[in-house]
C-alpha cells in the first residue's frame, strides 16, 4: 500500500490515524481506507414458495397468501402473484417491500412500452432478461432485492417460464419453484410432468404440489391464488383453501407401542 | 467498582409499544399505550404515539423514538406542501405512499414500524400497515410494536368487519389494555384518535377506565389501614 505522500515524505504523524484502526471501526470524515459499506440487508416481510409449470395452452403460476414476520404468520392476504401487461405472469418470495418495488419498475416498464406506440410489445423473455439485470446489478453492489423471481408468459405461440434468483442466477424450465417448493415439488414436477398437460392436469398437479406444502413449510397457510396465462390473457384466480387430510390411521395414536416417541 | 449509570442512562429511546388502527362504518380508530423505555427504564409515562400528518391523516408510531419521530416530521413537510399544491385535502393512500417511500429507500437505516390511517372522501376510513423494510399494505386493521405479539389470537377470534364507532373504540381500547397487561414494554394510559368525515375527535383511557384481566385487581383500601 502506497501511503499518500504528505510533509514531503514524513508520514509519520498521518498514519497514526489509521494504522492499528480496525476497518468498521467509528467512522471519520476523511480516511484513505474507508469503511466497508454495509448494504447486505435482512429480509423482514416474507413470502413463501412459489410454484410455475407449463402445459398445453401456456404457463400457470401458483403461490399461497401468507407474509410471515420471521416465524409469525403476519398477514395472511398478501397477493404474490401479478400480471405484468397482457402476456407475462410474476410470482416472488422473499420480502415483500422489494417484490413491491420490482412490481413498480415492471410497471413503468410496461407504461413506458405501451407509450413507444410501436405495434410491439415486450413479451416474457424480456421482461426475463430485464429483472435479470436489474437483480445482478442489485447485488453486485452488495445490495440484493430479496426475492426469488418465477416469471411465466406466451407471446406469439411461444410459451416461457423462468426463475431469476436474488442473486442473478437464472434458467428458463417446463417447471420451476422456489423456496421450500425446490425440495418438495420439483421431486413431484419430474415424475408426473408431461408435455402439453391439459389445464385440469396442470391445476391438479399444482394443488397436489401447494398441499404439500402446507403440510411441510411452517411459512405456508392454507390459502392459495393460481394465474394462468394463455393466448387469450391472462386470469388470477380468487384466494381458495385445499381440503386437507389428517385421517391416517396412524396419526390417531402415533406413540402406540413405543410411549415417549412422537 | 461498579458504574454510577446503568445502562439504561445511554440506551436509545425505543417506543416498546402496543399500536393499532381499526378501519370502521365511517371512518378509523388509532389507538396506543403510551410507554417509552430506554432499554428498562420508562423515560415517558405519558407518551403521544399518534402523530398527526395533516388534519385527516394520522400515524401511529413504534420501533425507535428518534426515527419515528424524524419520518412524520418529513411526511408532515411534504404533505403540507403537497396539499397547498393540489388545491385540496391529501388522500391518506398520498400519505401512506409517503411514509412507505422513506422506511423503503432507508430499510437499512430505519427502525420502524408505523401505521398510517385516516379518512378522505374518495376512499372513506383506511387503514396502511407500514412494517419494517417498507411493505405497504392497506387493511382493515392492522397491529404492531412488541405488544401486538399478544394480541393475534384476541383479534383474529374478536374482530369482525363493519363495526359501528362505539364498538370499534371498545374494541381497540380492549385490545391494547390485553397487550398492556402482558408486555413489559407497553403501559400507562391508552389514547385513541378518532378520525371520520366531521373531523377528529381524541380519548383518553387510564387507571379505572381501563378493564381488567386475569389476576388484576381494583385499586382499593390496603387492608393494613381498617
Amino acid at each position: 500500500m502506497a501511503w499518500a505522500k504528505e510533509n514531503g515524505g514524513n508520514n509519520k504523524a498521518a498514519e497514526l490515524n489509521y494504522v492499528d484502526r480496525s476497518l468498521d471501526g467509528p467512522s471519520h470524515n476523511f480516511s484513505l481506507m474507508p469503511t466497508p459499506s454495509k448494504h447486505t440487508q435482512y429480509p423482514y416481510v416474507t413470502g413463501s414458495s412459489v410454484l410455475g409449470i407449463k402445459y398445453k395452452d401456456g404457463i400457470l403460476l401458483a403461490s399461497d397468501t401468507a407474509g410471515c414476520y420471521g416465524s409469525t404468520v403476519r398477514y395472511k392476504s398478501v397477493e404474490r402473484l401479478k400480471r405484468i401487461g397482457d402476456n407475462t405472469i410474476l410470482g416472488a418470495s422473499g420480502e415483500i417491500s422489494d417484490f413491491q418495488a420490482i412490481t413498480n419498475l415492471l410497471d413503468e416498464l410496461i407504461t413506458e412500452d405501451w407509450m413507444w406506440d410501436d405495434g410491439n410489445k415486450l413479451g416474457p423473455f424480456e421482461i426475463h432478461n430485464y429483472l435479470n439485470r436489474v437483480m445482478y446489478n442489485r447485488r453486485n453492489k452488495f445490495d440484493p432485492l430479496w426475492n426469488s423471481l418465477v416469471l411465466g408468459g406466451i407471446k406469439k405461440g411461444k410459451k416461457y417460464l423462468g426463475m431469476v434468483s436474488m442473486i442473478g442466477v437464472h434458467f428458463q424450465d417446463n417447471h420451476v419453484a422456489t423456496g421450500f417448493g425446490n425440495h418438495l415439488a420439483r421431486p413431484i414436477f419430474r415424475d408426473e410432468w408431461k408435455e402439453d398437460m391439459t389445464l385440469e392436469e396442470g391445476v391438479k398437479l399444482l394443488e397436489k404440489c401447494l398441499l404439500v406444502l402446507f403440510y411441510r413449510d411452517r411459512s405456508a397457510i392454507n390459502k392459495f391464488q393460481m394465474a394462468n396465462v394463455t393466448e387469450g390473457g391472462i386470469t388470477i384466480t380468487e384466494p381458495f383453501a385445499l381440503k386437507v387430510n389428517w385421517e391416517l390411521e396412524a396419526f390417531r395414536n402415533p406413540t402406540k407401542g413405543a410411549e415417549g416417541s412422537w | 467498582m461498579e458504574p454510577m449509570a446503568g445502562e439504561w442512562t445511554s440506551a436509545a429511546h425505543s417506543m416498546g409499544t402496543t399500536i393499532m388502527a381499526v378501519e370502521y362504518n365511517g371512518g378509523v380508530i388509532l389507538g396506543a399505550d403510551s410507554r417509552t423505555t430506554t432499554g428498562v427504564y420508562v423515560a415517558n409515562r405519558a407518551s403521544d404515539k399518534i402523530t398527526q400528518l395533516t388534519d385527516n391523516v394520522y400515524l401511529c408510531r413504534s420501533g425507535s423514538a428518534a426515527d419515528t419521530q424524524v419520518v412524520s416530521d418529513y411526511v408532515r413537510y411534504f404533505l403540507n406542501q403537497h396539499t397547498i399544491q393540489l388545491g385540496r385535502e391529501a388522500t391518506v393512500k398520498t400519505a401512506a405512499t409517503l411514509v412507505k417511500e422513506l422506511a423503503y429507500q432507508n430499510k437499512s437505516f430505519l427502525q420502524a414500524g408505523m401505521i398510517v390511517a385516516g379518512w378522505d372522501k374518495y376512499d372513506g376510513g383506511s387503514v396502511y400497515a407500514v412494517p419494517l423494510g417498507g411493505t405497504l399494505l392497506r387493511l382493515p386493521f392492522a397491529t404492531g410494536g412488541s405488544g401486538s405479539s399478544y394480541l393475534y389470537g384476541f383479534l383474529d377470534q374478536a374482530w369482525r368487519p363493519q363495526m359501528s364507532k362505539d364498538e370499534a373504540e371498545r374494541f381497540v381500547v380492549k385490545s391494547i389494555a390485553l397487550a398492556i397487561a402482558r408486555d413489559g414494554a407497553s403501559g400507562g394510559v391508552v389514547r385513541t384518535v378518532t378520525v371520520n368525515e366531521h373531523g377528529v375527535e381524541r380519548n383518553f383511557f387510564a387507571g379505572d377506565k381501563l378493564p381488567l384481566f386475569h389476576e388484576e385487581i381494583p385499586p382499593g383500601r390496603n387492608s393494613l389501614l381498617a
